[in-house]
């Protein structure tokens, strides 16, 4: 069998079979090596696929051989082969976190079922942006998120259980709303391949229903990328889950829910009807109300882990704002904000689980003082923090500087000072962390010094500099972003 | 050594002695021998490019590309250079003051302290080098993010409200205003290199000019240009020295530097003679008498001197503003000769709260005469700020003035007459009564002498150095009249 | 298409808005799940009406038949079921695990509970 030619499925099967594996294995390490394993196959297959990609353009692959429109295709083209890099590099880098991590925040007992829950909660994501045809994404949309469901469940806290059964309906909604939409888009055009959707489209005449089916996309979607105000779900998720989960989730679910939204407003709808809808004014307010509202509720968070989940609300907003510019350069904004956030809130979340994990919680007042008792920790949260302001030199100034350029260039001036604004907020809620860990007394003296695992601190710190390298050079998020933008674009008409 | 090499090596020196501080922290004197050697080290490596500069060269300096069309990369022209010298010189003399000042006072977190001031000045010399704005940008942000746990050092919530402030202004103004106007100006020019002449010509019609100017103008908040000052004032809550080389000279002059080099060097003198400038002269001129004024009646020594800062960074900018060239020269001076001046009185308040534990004007009466040295560099110190001979403010006062006259802009030299008059007002009651007021008969029974010997030599050394540039100016002039291409 | 017209579209409308309106309103958790699961069902409906045809057979060619209904429908919803079920089966677990935990399965009390110490 040449594996070359199955490379475009490859990323999504590995993870997928480990995780029955694991749980046939009914043991912990076996467990955790069969998904470590998986996870980091998946990312150099994903890398393979991308430098692929890039020497030889868009690799179409038929699944059984059924050619396409008939059999499911799996398409992956710049934007994907990138996306599927996050997704997959950010799993690769957290497994190794998870082992620490889980072993405190678990019973023995459970921890293969979570390495399964992981791997299949990977394999969805990755399928979601690997596949060219919408009813395997509306599958690989409730594969992960069944699978997330779970994660989160299994927080310490009781109240993960209801943050879990919130998101489930939540989600289950949104991943609803977006298959009623397939479903019309399917009786309009009588195709599920996304590409051949794209061209019968145009021969529609009655575009009520492919209006409506836009509608609940866009709506199922904007329920699962959290978009403000249907965001409800995510914070109380984020914090209550594992917090391994947490990191995951939050470097890889929302930012795999934006792509999907791209994916159907560019390869299958295109710029116009987006724009005939009244969309692009549509999320131009909400980013704005994320930007602003869910940043304004994160300064008054009094735990850490909530703080970076509104955080995310609000962060989320920017890259929705560059999707409301419908031009090459927001997109691009958009896309590297997506990867950009997605590698910094995940160190983030893995940093704060290393905090919680020694001080026992990540209350604002738990954590005074955590500059003296982990130094390195806190640090990282710092520089993070900076990248979530957009300071220069990190990872977040490159994207607030492509969203800068995406206003000038539409000469909206006021939507550059509205970003520019909203940062200040960015600042103020990342400086309630630094005067908590810097310049407040712990609440009662503990022997300093003691840090998370080496395990845990080098995952995170892997992710915090590279978010700090990213920030220092661009050319790789960048240049694929603008690639993957110009490709969205370009099949416009 | 290249120059190349020389502009990686001052670059990199505090830098690697910030991390070396950071080790050597359990041991103190070794950590400050490390700070005063790497201080020595950079002064000797700005001079080595000082004489290139001097003899016509313009070292270059590329690092990596950030985005497409966007690189961090370094050039040494007359005016970073002075910023430079003045900054690592004083370095030196900080250094040694600083040792007194922390050991003196029984300070925490020394090592803390040191590695910030260090990464500092690795951000003030690398603001200086900057060959285009993108650099600049990138670490003017650093400068004021390192120089926040200087501010913070005590921890105390009246250093935390202090750090708000300071925070909250400079990045503020910067993300907000800095950051678009740098946008604007690499989608009008394409770059965002300092060039003689400037990059903006005919890229934009008057009145963007003049808006982006503001942006500019007022997203530099280090240049403390009311309303944007409010953080100068809020950083005194740092300890002396820290207040001394960064809200002195570093952090300021990389604001007013900033200002310079963005009128002459992005935007160009003579593209912005056909803009509107009258409304910078009004805005500087107004912060330079409403700066005075709240001086006046400030009894706080060190906000009185803050507030003293705020008015003499509004000249610079105003000479920069008048766009004449005697009044660039002026301003490129005043860098100069305010920073020397401006650590001298610094190091004096510092000197008389270790040694007496003052901190307010009203409280001086007589410490002259207990503090003959300390109070005797002060006074040096005010004459330079007032700009009377034989003290180095009078020359740079003197260029801006002839500027403005030259512009036959009366209204400026107004504002500058009054303004000396109101910086009389306000050192020389100060002088007056550490020497010719008897002590105050509370304090009588303190006794207290000078202040320890680091102290004393650190102030008398930029004391001298005052009326040294007022004597020997010719190197800081050569540089200055470079800036405005006359040789 | 199919026979049914726009009445098989009303009913389809209606559990959708039906379940969805019980997701909502509902305040027992079990109930927002039969919510959930109607809404879902009206989904089920939306595809397969329209795919299938009075008289029409499966597309299997043999003599005698030339009314065939389209298979894809009810291949892909045969998929969303399992996925239904799999999501029903999370939630009541979830519920029960809820209910050991707070010894209540109303909102309203367990958000009441949510921030009382165990």
């Amino acid at each position: 069998m040449n594996l070359v030619a199955h490379l475009p499925i490859l990323p999504v099967v590995v993870p997928l079979i480990s995780a029955p594996i694991a749980v046939l294995s009914r043991r912990g390490s076996v467990a955790f090596v069969l998904a470590t394993t998986a996870s980091w196959a998946a990312l150099a297959l994903a890398v393979a696929l991308w430098v692929q990609v890039g020497a030889e353009g868009t690799i179409s692959y038929a699944i059984g051989n059924w050619p396409p429109p008939w059999g499911i295709e799996y398409r992956i083209d710049t934007l994907s082969a990138f996306v599927l890099v996050l997704v997959s590099g950010v799993a690769a880098i957290i497994l190794p976190y998870c082992r620490r991590s889980i072993e405190a925040e678990l019973p023995r007992e459970q921890h293969y079922l979570f390495y399964a829950m992981f791997g299949l909660c990977l394999a969805g994501l990755l399928g979601i942006v690997a596949t060219g045809d919408a009813f395997n994404i509306f599958v690989f949309v409730e594969i992960s998120a069944l699978a997330s469901y779970a994660l989160i469940a299994l927080g310490r806290d009781r109240r993960a259980l209801v943050a879990s059964y919130q998101y489930l309906i939540m989600g289950t909604i949104g991943a609803t709303f977006l298959v009623i939409g397939i479903g019309l888009l399917y009786l309009m055009t009588g195709t599920l391949n996304l590409a051949d959707m794209r061209q019968r489209l145009a021969d529609v005449s009655d575009m009520r229903p492919v209006l409506t089916a836009l509608a609940f996309i866009t709506a199922g979607m904007s329920l699962k990328l959290a978009l403000f105000p249907l965001h409800q779900w995510l914070p109380n998720a984020y914090s209550h889950a594992p917090s391994a989960v947490s990191a995951f989730l939050a470097g890889t679910a929302t930012k795999v829910s934006v792509y999907v939204l791209l994916r159907f407003y560019y390869s299958v709808f295109g710029a116009g009807l987006v724009s005939d809808l009244g969309l692009r004014e549509v999320l131009l307010v909400l980013s704005l109300a994320a930007m602003f509202a869910a940043s304004a509720l994160a300064i008054f968070q009094t735990d850490l882990k909530k703080l970076l989940a509104y955080s995310s609300v609000a962060q989320i907003g920017y890259i929705t704002l560059g999707l409301s510019f419908e031009s090459v350069a927001g997109l691009t904004a958009s896309i590297v904000h997506l990867f950009n956030h997605g590698i910094t809130k995940a160190g983030l979340f893995m940093l704060v689980g290393g905090a919680v994990l020694v001080m026992g919680g990540s209350d604002m007042s738990r954590l005074a003082g955590l500059g003296r008792a982990m130094p390195l920790t806190s640090f990282g949260i710092v520089l993070g923090g900076l990248s979530l302001i957009g300071v220069p030199g990190t990872a977040g100034f490159i994207s607030k500087w492509s969203l800068i350029v995406a206003a000038l260039e539409r000469n909206q001036w006021w939507l550059v000072f509205a970003i520019a604004l909203s940062s200040l907020l960015a600042l103020a809620y990342v400086w309630r962390f630094v005067e908590a860990a810097y310049l407040r007394e712990p609440a009662q003296p503990r022997e300093g010094g003691r840090e998370a695992p080496p395990s845990m601190l080098i995952s995170a710190w892997i992710l915090v500099a590279a978010s700090i390298y990213f920030g220092l050079d661009s050319s790789l998020t960048l240049g694929s972003a603008m690639a993957g933008a110009q490709s969205l674009l370009g099949a416009a008409p | 050594m290249t120059a190349q090499q020389l502009i990686l090596a001052s670059l990199s020196l505090p830098a690697v002695a910030a991390a070396c501080i950071g080790l050597a922290g359990r041991r103190p004197n070794l950590r400050e021998s490390v700070t005063l050697a790497a201080s020595s080290a950079l002064l000797v490596a700005v001079l080595a490019l000082a004489q290139a500069v001097l003899a016509g060269e313009r070292p270059r300096l590329r690092l990596f590309e950030v985005m497409p069309g966007l690189e961090i990369a370094f050039e040494v022209e007359p005016l970073g250079l002075l910023f430079a010298l003045v900054a690592s010189g004083l370095w030196v003399v900080s250094s040694v003051y600083s040792i007194g000042y922390m050991r003196g006072n029984g300070e925490a977190h020394q090592t803390r302290f040191y590695a910030c001031f260090a990464l500092a000045l690795a951000a003030a010399v690398a603001i200086a080098f900057s060959a285009n704005a993108f650099t600049l940008f990138l670490f003017y942000e650093a400068l004021t993010l390192v120089t926040y746990p200087l501010v913070t050092h005590h921890g105390d919530a009246e250093a935390r409200r202090g750090g708000r402030i300071y925070l909250t202004v400079l990045i503020g103004t910067s993300i907000v205003l800095l950051l678009p106007a740098l946008v604007f100006t690499w989608q009008a020019a394409g770059t965002t290199d300092f060039q003689p002449g400037g990059i903006l010509r005919d890229k934009l019609d008057p009145i963007a000019l003049a808006a982006l100017l503001a942006l500019y103008m007022f997203g530099i908040g280090k240049a403390a240009l009311m309303p944007f000052h409010r953080w100068l004032p809020a950083a005194m809550v740092a300890p002396a020295p820290v207040s001394a080389l960064l809200h002195a000279v570093a952090v300021v002059k990389a604001g007013v530097f900033s200002v310079v080099k963005v009128i002459v060097y992005l935007f160009g003198v003579d593209v912005l003679d056909n803009v509107s400038m009258q409304w910078l002269v009004a805005i500087a001129g107004f912060t330079i008498i409403a700066a005075s004024v709240v001086a006046l009646g400030a009894d706080n020594l060190k906000r009185r001197l803050a507030y003293s800062t705020v008015s003499q960074l509004a000249y610079i900018v105003l000479a920069a503003a008048l766009l004449a060239p005697l009044s660039i020269i002026g301003a490129v001076l005043h860098i100069a000769s305010h920073a020397l001046g401006k650590i001298t009185l610094f190091f004096a308040a510092g000197s008389i709260y270790t040694a007496a534990h003052k901190t307010e004007v009203s409280q001086l009466d007589g410490i002259g005469r207990r503090m003959p040295w300390t109070m005797g560099a002060f006074a040096i110190g005010a004459l330079s700020m007032i700009g009377l001979p034989p003290a180095a403010g009078f020359i740079s006062k003197w260029y801006m003035l002839s500027g403005a006259m030259e512009q036959a802009h009366w209204a400026a030299v107004a504002v500058i007459i009054a303004s000396t008059l109101l910086n009389a007002a306000y050192f020389l009651p100060i002088v007056y009564r550490a020497f010719f007021r008897p002590l105050a008969a509370g304090a009588a029974h303190v006794a207290h002498g000078e202040a320890p010997l680091p102290i004393v030599a650190a102030l008398l050394i930029t004391a001298a150095a005052t009326l040294a540039l007022f004597f020997l100016p010719e190197m800081p002039l050569a540089l200055a009249r470079e800036v405005i291409g006359a040789r | 298409m199919s026979q049914f017209g726009p009445f098989s579209y009303a009913i389809t409308i209606f559990l959708m808005v039906a379940g969805l309106y019980i997701v909502i309103a509902r305040n027992n958790l079990i109930k927002k799940l039969v919510g959930l699961s109607i809404f879902q069902t009206a989904v089920y409906l939306l595809y397969i009406v329209p795919g299938k045809l009075i008289g029409g057979t499966a597309p299997i060619v043999a003599e005698g038949y030339d009314t065939y209904s389209n298979p894809l429908p009810h291949v892909l919803i045969l998929t969303a079921i399992v996925v239904g079920i799999a999501t029903l089966a999370l939630g009541l677990a979830l519920v029960v695990r809820i209910h050991e935990a707070f010894g209540t399965i109303e909102e309203d009390d367990i958000l009441r509970e949510e921030h009382a110490p165990r």
